[in-house]
């Protein structure tokens, strides 16, 4: 006899799980593993993750989504820092977010190492925030920068994102990598400063479609009003995702 | 009830526990190694030997028997107890429950068990690591003597992980260092389920409570550092 999981993973596989095949139900828009409801049942926040290398506008980008978007979402974040507690602190001293929603996970200087393969700390950090502030709608994790091949867990996050700088050379999208060719939203960041270092934002389009295929890339500069609009209006198409497949 | 100290079965079962990659969140802390590396007592391999046998003759040991007296069955909660009365460091403490909460995570899903399953009904926040690892070693099918040998093994592993991250130090010596150490682990495993077969037939206070000041001073110090690389 074939036991299987008793969580269902959408879309890890492309045959439906024996679970949604006898309950009918579509599996939820995600390639998260990680169990989609509450200890009570609810269903819980979506989760996620914003990778990318170091400087690139991991925090700038978390900032502008809590701002954009605060007023509407109940809204928690969760940083992993390579040593120190700075992208924290940058988001307490902006009072992006109340302090009780901001939480710092330390990584023993291997950031990829806890959102990938061991997520526990991660875990806990995202139920905490849940049980003391929650519930959540929305939940940020951030890495501290790292190298391109960082990718987040799917059983930590149920999307993620890669942001890059157009500042760190327009071949990037072209070296590829599993942030740039597999993150559910790339985000070439700092668009403001293409002229300024010389870098080809067509050739960066160029190369990440022919990296990612129909995966979505977003180009923004945060410096300028409204410039994270492309991100939130597809972090909005997840979160419309995410409570469509609850219902 | 009698404590088997022969070969177990369920060998494979000990090599998933003990495996450095088991994710339970060990990978982020350096076992009292950085606040050494800082304070200048560790700096080469030979410092790091000296450093690691210190530890386990004291913090290991104990991590040991608790971890054994779980395995053997003495009640995980006094076992909670008797684990913060060996920690005189609160932030060691914070730390024990902390890493005990996520081996707790990670035990559920490798071995589930009603025994763990009360255990994190009963410390929703984390027991001591130690603790949890006895009773996940059980929850394995495995023996005291392999719990005691996990326990142990973590107790060195980690400085020496660390201290390859935050020296440089060649990997080889490293690991080195705790190919040598392998007869005192087997030693430590071994007095620890020696204390644990005690604490079964009396109580917990029959374990030992080896204490290495130097680590829980450096500790409390390292957890108010703004800036480090290890969580502990
Ligand atoms: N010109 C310009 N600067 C930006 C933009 N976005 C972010 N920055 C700046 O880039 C620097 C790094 O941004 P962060 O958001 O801290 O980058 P990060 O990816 O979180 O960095 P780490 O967490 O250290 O890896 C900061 O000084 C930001 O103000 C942008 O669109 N244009
Ligand atoms: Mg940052």
């Amino acid at each position: 006899m074939h036991l299987d999981h008793p969580e269902t993973y959408p879309q890890r596989y492309s045959h439906p799980s024996p679970a949604t095949a006898l309950s009918g139900k579509h599996p939820a828009p995600t390639s998260s593993s990680a169990p989609t409801v509450r200890p009570d049942g609810t269903r819980r926040a979506l989760r996620i993750g914003l990778g990318g290398p170091v400087g690139s506008g991991k925090t700038a980008t978390v900032a502008a989504i809590c701002r954009q978007l605060r007023d509407e979402l109940s809204i928690a974040v969760v940083t992993n820092d390579i040593y120190t507690r700075e992208d924290a602190e940058f988001l307490l001293r902006n009072a992006v977010l109340p302090a009780e929603r901001i939480t710092a996970v330390e990584t023993g200087a291997c950031p990829h190492t806890a959102i990938r393969d061991d997520i526990s700390a991660n875990l806990e950090a995202v139920e905490d925030l849940e049980e003391t502030v929650g519930p959540l709608d929305l939940v940020l994790v951030e890495s501290g920068g790292d190298n391109l091949t960082a990718t987040f867990s799917k059983g930590l996050v149920d999307a993620q994102i890669f942001v890059i700088d157009v500042a760190g050379g327009d071949k990037i999208p072209r070296k590829g990598g599993p942030g740039v060719s597999t993150a559910d939203l790339l985000v070439v960041n700092k668009t403001d400063l293409a002229p300024l270092v010389g870098a080809d934002l067509g050739v960066m389009a160029r190369d990440a479609r022919t990296q990612r295929g129909e995966l979505p890339v977003a180009f923004t500069s945060l410096t300028e009003p409204d410039g994270i609009a492309p991100v939130i209006g597809w972090v909005r198409e997840r979160l419309a995702g995410w409570t469509a497949a609850a219902a | 009830m009698t404590i088997t100290t022969t070969a177990p079965a369920n060998r494979a079962a000990l090599l998933v526990l003990a495996d450095g990659r088991f994710p339970a969140g060990g990978h982020a802390h350096s076992g009292g190694a950085e606040a050494a590396v800082a304070a200048g007592r560790l700096y080469d391999a030979t410092s790091l030997e000296a450093f690691c046998r210190g530890r386990l003759d004291t913090a290991g040991l104990v991590a040991a028997a608790l971890a054994a007296a779980a395995a053997a069955g003495v009640d995980p909660l006094l076992l909670d107890e008797a684990a913060d009365a060996r920690t005189p460091s609160p932030a060691l403490r914070a730390t024990a429950r902390k890493l005990g909460r996520q081996m707790m995570r990670a035990a559920r899903a490798c071995w589930p068990s009603p025994v763990l399953d009360a255990l994190a009904a009963a410390r929703p926040r984390g027991a001591h690591q130690p603790v949890v690892l006895g009773v996940t070693a059980s929850a394995a099918g495995l023996g005291p003597l392999d719990a005691a040998h996990a326990a142990a093994y973590e107790a060195v592993s980690g400085p020496a992980t660390a201290a390859v991250r935050l020296l440089s130090l060649d990997p080889f010596d490293a690991t080195a260092v705790l190919a040598r150490l392998a007869p005192d682990l087997d030693r430590v495993a071994q007095q620890a389920v020696d204390s644990a077969r005690l604490a079964l037939d009396s109580d917990v206070d029959a374990l030992p409570a080896a204490s290495a000041p130097l680590l829980e001073i450096a500790a409390e110090r390292h957890a108010a550092w703004p800036v480090r690389l290890f969580a502990s």
